[in-house]
């Protein structure tokens, strides 16, 4: 592996420390009532977002569902930018605009996002079919939850990804839980990978608390669509340490799947990858730790200084060139 | 001027709009190799191709949605609902993702999508098939919403919904399809503004506010009021959402009464919306209640009769007329 290679590593190892920090200290605000509406932690699935996000070029198109602030952190918006828009502040990703679901940066090409299970599946087919009728060798990579696997806006994207053979990589971040719903009682088939089988789009199985695993995979793929257009879909298996929401004891599971999963931690497995071939010292995981933990730190004392937009601000957003209705 | 029908009108819009801008795009069920369904894009595939004329599956939400991913990225979809009373499996596309998303993003991505079709009852259709759905779709912000009457307004309203930044509703009438108006020769630009009304008869008596299909309707009841000595005044709204409401209050200045003439339903329908801006804005102005005349509250039964019974028609027109006269 190259040198600049080894590096990266490390640095998607800070990303996935960020993501965890940040939202740990989401987690506190929310429950101090600084953030309002629901709050969706990533908290368990950072190395899908951040493994996905090393393997593609920064202007491939990104959308996802609402558990969507990992993968705005991973695109490059600021800690501050993120916490920011959780408090419902002008200095938020989108202006305190979307709130915690709806998190954008047009700039980053992070398209969102996008709150209404599976309703953003369609949007990623038009994003890959911008790409494919303007020629351009841009990837969409669409992120979505197993829930998502079983609506019918993801179903007629699918079979329009496939027709129309679009440029997209459907990743399938099956945390297991559709909100409290396991995929055994969601879903038919015995394998999430399968549904894509049914629209002729190829499939794999990823490991998601594999920070290498998900790179290499998806940068194979991403090789694959540049050289000729077609779509793809990845189940990537990962697990989310928090319930659903905020508002989610998530007793549907048990102490010890969790604690199983969490010995697997994509961190700690990342690191210590690193740590057995010598290119991280336990110091200097420490720094890029308490780099994370103050970053985070410093976009809740952000987030509290900001303004707000001003109440009248409130009819500048319904349509593009002013409010001319 | 030349005299086309309002599928040619509407058909040459698309034409001229595919022409000038290459990031539009028609996109629908059997708008390519069928010619559209009631043969609005007829000629289009053959003269722009497979990549920008492109057939779909049956998949509303999916295709509706795909036409929003596509303007998030930078071109101008037109996406074609084989009627609107299919879009309502498209509903969350229509009215969650492309109207909020300007808000959404903090200002980032604004959506200039068309959304067209055929709008509101045809000839015994039944109750699937003969959704009104302007009130619906004109409550939500974000949205645009126009109804063309005539073959100008259907050529002049689509192109400008066409260059517009914002989701914007095109309501056709497919009873109106065949229907034939003067309409400027094609190397004359056409634009009409969203948001203008037209007096499409002058009158000094009573002004009768439609849209869409019943506009025809109202200039037929116009002619027969005349013999009556009753001169009414027709406005067009042409637009649901932006509203004229600055026509509407010059016609009522000038009249005192009112009859507003709507497709959809009575209960919220957009005859309701212009009733409540009537009376808070003008309420000195007039001489008498307002009136509405609209379809029945009943699911659009097959019946013949019975379906005529529902729609808005002459007689009920007419009756609501002498009533704000008083004759």
């Amino acid at each position: 592996m190259q040198r600049s290679e080894q590096r990266d590593e490390v640095e998607m190892l800070a990303m996935m420390l960020l993501i965890r920090r940040f939202e740990e200290r989401a987690s506190q605000q929310y429950q101090a009532q600084k953030i309002g509406g629901f709050c969706h932690l990533y908290i368990g699935q950072e190395a899908v977002v951040v493994g996905a996000v090393a393997a593609v070029r920064p202007d491939d198109y990104i959308i996802t569902a609402y558990r969507d602030h990992g993968h705005a952190l991973a695109r490059g918006t600021s800690a501050n930018a993120c916490m920011a828009e959780l408090f419902g502040k002008a200095t938020g990703c989108t202006l305190g605009l979307g709130g915690s679901m709806h998190f954008f940066d047009k700039q980053r090409h992070m398209y969102g996002g996008h709150a209404i299970v599976a309703a953003h599946v369609p949007l990623a087919a038009g994003l890959a079919f911008a790409s494919k009728y303007r020629n351009e060798d841009r990837v969409t990579l669409c992120f979505f939850g197993d829930g998502a696997i079983n609506q019918g806006s993801f179903h007629e994207a699918l079979n329009l990804i496939a027709l129309y053979n679009l440029p997209v990589i459907l990743i399938c971040e099956n945390n297991l839980f559709a909100m409290g719903t396991s995929v055994e009682r969601s879903t038919s088939l015995k394998q999430i990978v399968d549904r894509a089988e049914g629209y002729d789009i190829p499939g794999d199985i990823v490991d998601g608390m594999n920070f290498r695993e998900v790179r290499d995979k998806i940068a194979e793929v991403a090789a694959s669509i540049r050289k000729d257009p077609h779509p793809a879909f990845l189940e990537v298996r990962t697990y989310r340490y928090r319930g659903h929401s905020m508002s989610d004891p998530a007793s549907y599971r048990t102490k010890e799947e969790l604690e199983k999963y969490r010995l697997d931690d994509p961190i700690i497995r990342l690191r210590a990858q690193l740590t057995r071939e010598g290119k991280l010292t336990n110091e200097q995981f420490d720094v890029l730790d308490k780099k994370a933990k103050q970053a985070a730190l410093d976009s809740v004392e952000f987030a509290e200084q900001s303004p707000e937009l001003p109440v009248e601000d409130v009819y500048k957003y319904s349509y593009y060139e002013g409010n001319k209705l | 001027m030349r005299e086309i029908t309002y599928r040619q009108a509407l058909n040459e819009a698309l034409a001229e709009e595919l022409e000038r801008d290459p990031n539009v795009f028609l996109m629908g069920e059997e708008v390519a190799e069928y010619h559209g369904a009631y043969k609005v894009s007829q000629g289009l595939l053959e003269r722009f191709g497979p990549k920008r004329i492109i057939d779909t599956p049956i998949s509303e939400n999916g295709f509706a949605g795909l036409g929003v991913g596509a303007a998030m990225a930078g071109l101008r979809p037109i996406i074609e609902f084989m009627t609107w009373s299919f879009s309502l499996v498209a509903f969350d596309q229509v009215v969650n993702n492309a109207p909020n998303m300007f808000m959404m993003s903090g200002g980032q991505f604004n959506i200039p999508i068309t959304f067209r079709g055929p709008n509101g009852p045809a000839h015994q259709l039944a109750a699937t098939h003969s959704h009104a759905t302007e009130n619906f779709y004109a409550s939500v912000p974000g949205l645009k919403v126009c109804t063309p009457a005539t073959p100008r307004d259907a050529k002049g309203l689509l192109k400008t919904a066409v260059r517009d930044d914002n989701p914007v509703l095109v309501l056709e009438a497919e009873l109106l399809y065949s229907s034939k108006g003067m309409v400027e020769p094609p190397d004359e630009e056409l634009l009409i503004p969203l948001g203008q009304a037209e007096v499409k008869r002058e009158g000094s008596d009573v002004s009768i506010i439609c849209y869409a299909q019943t506009v025809p309707l109202a200039l037929t009841v116009a002619g027969q009021l005349e013999e009556e000595d009753i001169s009414a005044e027709i406005v067009d709204l042409r637009s649901i959402k932006p509203l004229d409401e600055e026509a509407i209050y010059k016609s009522i200045s000038k009249t005192h009464r009112v009859v507003i003439v709507e497709q959809d339903r009575p209960f919220c329908g957009v005859g309701a919306e212009v009733c409540y801006r009537i009376q808070k804005n003008i309420f000195d102005g007039l001489d008498a209640p307002i009136m509405r005349v609209s379809q029945e509250d009943v699911p659009m039964p097959y019946n013949e009769k019975l379906e005529k019974f529902v729609l808005p028609n002459a007689d009920k027109l007419m009756s609501a007329v002498k009533k704000v006269c008083y004759a």
